[in-house]
């Protein structure tokens, strides 16, 4: 028989696709149904956040943050608010680190519980989806009860938080908390051990460590690979050292992998939030430093300095002295990095954003290379892509 | 943190020397600045040596100063996980300079530096794509420096006549306002630049 040469196919994956998590376009080169080369193209949903905020006051500046990762708007908040205070010198108090934290985990449950559903939807189970968007609803009404917003929180400020919790929103999530590993159970029992999801992720986007390390892999993506590698407990900020919990690791780095890693965190995650429930002391949410945190409504009413510290501070906001800094949190994704340049004003100099998801989805090629088609959707979709904080 | 950060920078400055520029702590965070020249050394040297093994790349990131003759700052933020230590290593080019592309080392360099290479203009020497990332196809001009305009140059439409999206001078409804709200509250306790305004004072 004649040898048939095959020309490799080009093909357009997204921008409109729904397995493409938002606006992600890939120029695929196909051998038959084998993938050979992707090229993403990102920057779709380029916003010009950084150049944004150059021209903002520091206070001004937190809401792009909710924009960047919008499934989890707090952590990276809380990237930025660490950063200014630490160019500030300025101190949070106990009652304030410890609402900092809960939300922090409570952001990573509402994070990982569009991404465990979504992903399922990738490779074929909708039911997830629909079951996790009820949980999610839950969680995003304490979101609100705090912020008065639902998704785009503007919660932590420099020096704390906006405002201290509101009566009874600690017992109702420790009523949610108690109910809430039922729901991890429900969303195992569906996916964990069903034939289908194990056939399409089992052995599917494999990363070796080294590989992981090379390609600046961080959060649940290099913890799969083996790395006990969690900023919460290698440098930890607020009071994830006063918390007990664990870091769950992969042993193979596959698809698979980081789905377990996910629900695994997701138990550690509660964990957390019992803790800090139990632990929350009293005293103020926020800084009592009144050339950065604006006093309370009631004292204004009553102190003239009040009203000049709220006018001042909502119109020029507050001068932060001079100075660079990288600061990181452990985001949902990965590690969320704010590097802050100050030149003495009351606005950034410089802030550029370091996305998790962006070395991740460069990595795209050298993880599908070899695979399916299909398989490239399930590594997408393992990444746990969201085009907000790549595109930027 | 600072004192380990001393220590290590001593270690490096002994092993390295005449490569660096300088070396120090800075709120707690080891700075190094270096020449483009001596870049692909350094970061060798910090990601292969046994104390040092800064084997992550965390982010590239350029920064303008359109006052420096040097304008731009190429900076490199690294994390060793083995010994959980950060740096940042800097560089300072000028427009029509280049810097080493660092992708051999890093595989992760080669879209930070596209990156940087996109909103800046700082060429990376080596790299083998560098194409533009974030920005439109066929955009001109590097937006992130400082005297790149914040509305930009052109906006896009929709033409019912041509049936396709158009592209225009952009055309503001309001001229583009800057509020300085820069006052001598609390500002006078430092010296600083002059207040707008307050050029009579002075």
């Amino acid at each position: 028989m004649a040898e048939t040469q095959i020309k490799p196919l080009t093909m357009n994956f997204g921008p409109q696709h729904p397995a493409a998590h938002g606006v992600l376009r890939m120029v695929m080169e196909m051998d038959g149904e084998v993938v050979r080369r992707i090229d993403p193209h990102v920057g779709l949903l380029h916003r010009g956040t950084e150049k944004l905020i150059e021209y903002k006051t520091y206070l001004q500046a937190i809401p792009y943050f909710d924009r960047l990762d919008y499934v989890s708007p707090m952590c990276q908040e809380h990237a930025f608010v660490l950063a200014v205070e630490k160019l500030l010198g300025l101190e949070v108090p106990a009652r304030g680190q410890y609402i900092r934290v809960l939300f922090d985990e409570i952001t990573r449950i509402l994070n990982h519980l569009l991404n465990i559903p979504a992903y399922a939807m990738d490779v074929g189970a909708v039911t997830p989806f629909l079951w996790a968007f009820e949980e999610r609803e839950l969680l995003m009404e304490f979101y609100e009860r705090v912020s008065g917003a639902r998704l785009h929180a503007a919660y932590y400020r420099p020096g704390g938080v906006h405002q201290d919790l509101p009566a009874g929103i600690l017992d109702d999530i420790a009523a949610w908390a108690a109910k809430f590993p039922r729901v991890i159970a429900d969303l195992e029992g569906l996916l964990t051990e069903n034939r289908i999801f194990k056939q399409r992720l089992v052995d599917i986007g494999v990363v070796s460590a080294e590989d992981a390390i090379a390609w600046g892999f961080t959060g649940p993506m290099l913890r799969a690979s083996g790395v006990p590698w969690d900023l919460r407990k290698a440098q930890p900020y607020m009071v994830y050292d006063k918390m007990d919990f664990d870091i769950p690791v992969g042993r193979n780095g596959d698809c698979y992998d980081r789905y377990l890693v996910r629900v695994a965190e997701m138990k550690e995650s509660l964990k957390i939030i019992n803790q800090c429930i139990q632990q929350m002391p009293g005293g103020p949410a926020s800084s009592v430093d009144r050339k950065v945190t604006p006093p309370p409504r009631g004292e204004m009413k009553r102190s003239m300095e009040a009203l000049i510290h709220h006018f001042k501070l909502y119109t020029e906001g507050f001068h932060v002295p001079a100075g660079e800094t990288y600061t990181a949190v452990e985001a949902p994704k990965g590690e969320f990095g704010v590097y802050l340049v100050s030149d003495g004003s009351n606005r950034p100099y410089r802030c550029k954003i370091r996305a998790p998801g962006f070395p991740h989805l460069q990595a795209m090629e050298f993880c599908s290379k070899g695979y399916m088609l299909a398989d490239s959707v399930a590594i997408l979709g393992s990444m746990d892509i969201v085009f907000g904080e790549i595109d930027r | 943190m600072t004192n380990v950060y001393r220590e290590l920078g001593d270690f490096i400055s002994a092993a390295l020397g005449a490569s660096l520029e300088s070396i120090e702590v800075k709120l707690g965070e080891l700075v190094l600045t270096c020449a483009p020249a001596q870049l692909p050394k350094v970061m060798k040297f910090l990601r292969n040596d046994s104390n040092c093994r800064f084997e992550m790349l965390i982010d590239i990131c350029g920064v303008d100063y359109p006052d420096r003759a040097k304008r731009f700052d190429a900076v490199y933020n690294l994390l060793s996980l083995k010994h959980n230590y950060r740096i940042r290593v800097k560089v300072a080019v000028s427009e029509d300079e280049s810097v080493p592309s660092l992708v051999d080392l890093y595989p992760s360099a080669g879209w930070f530096e596209r990156e940087a290479y996109d909103l800046y203009g700082i060429f990376f020497e080596g790299n083998p794509d560098l194409r533009r990332i974030l920005t439109d196809y066929g955009f001109e001009g590097h937006p992130f420096r400082k005297d790149f305009p914040l509305t930009g140059y052109v906006e896009v439409r929709y033409d019912e006549e041509q049936k396709r999206v158009v592209y225009e001078p952009v055309k503001l409804q309001q001229e583009f306002r800057s509020f300085d709200f820069e006052s001598p509250w609390e500002g006078m306790l430092q010296p600083r630049r002059p207040l707008p305004g307050d050029e009579k004072a002075s």
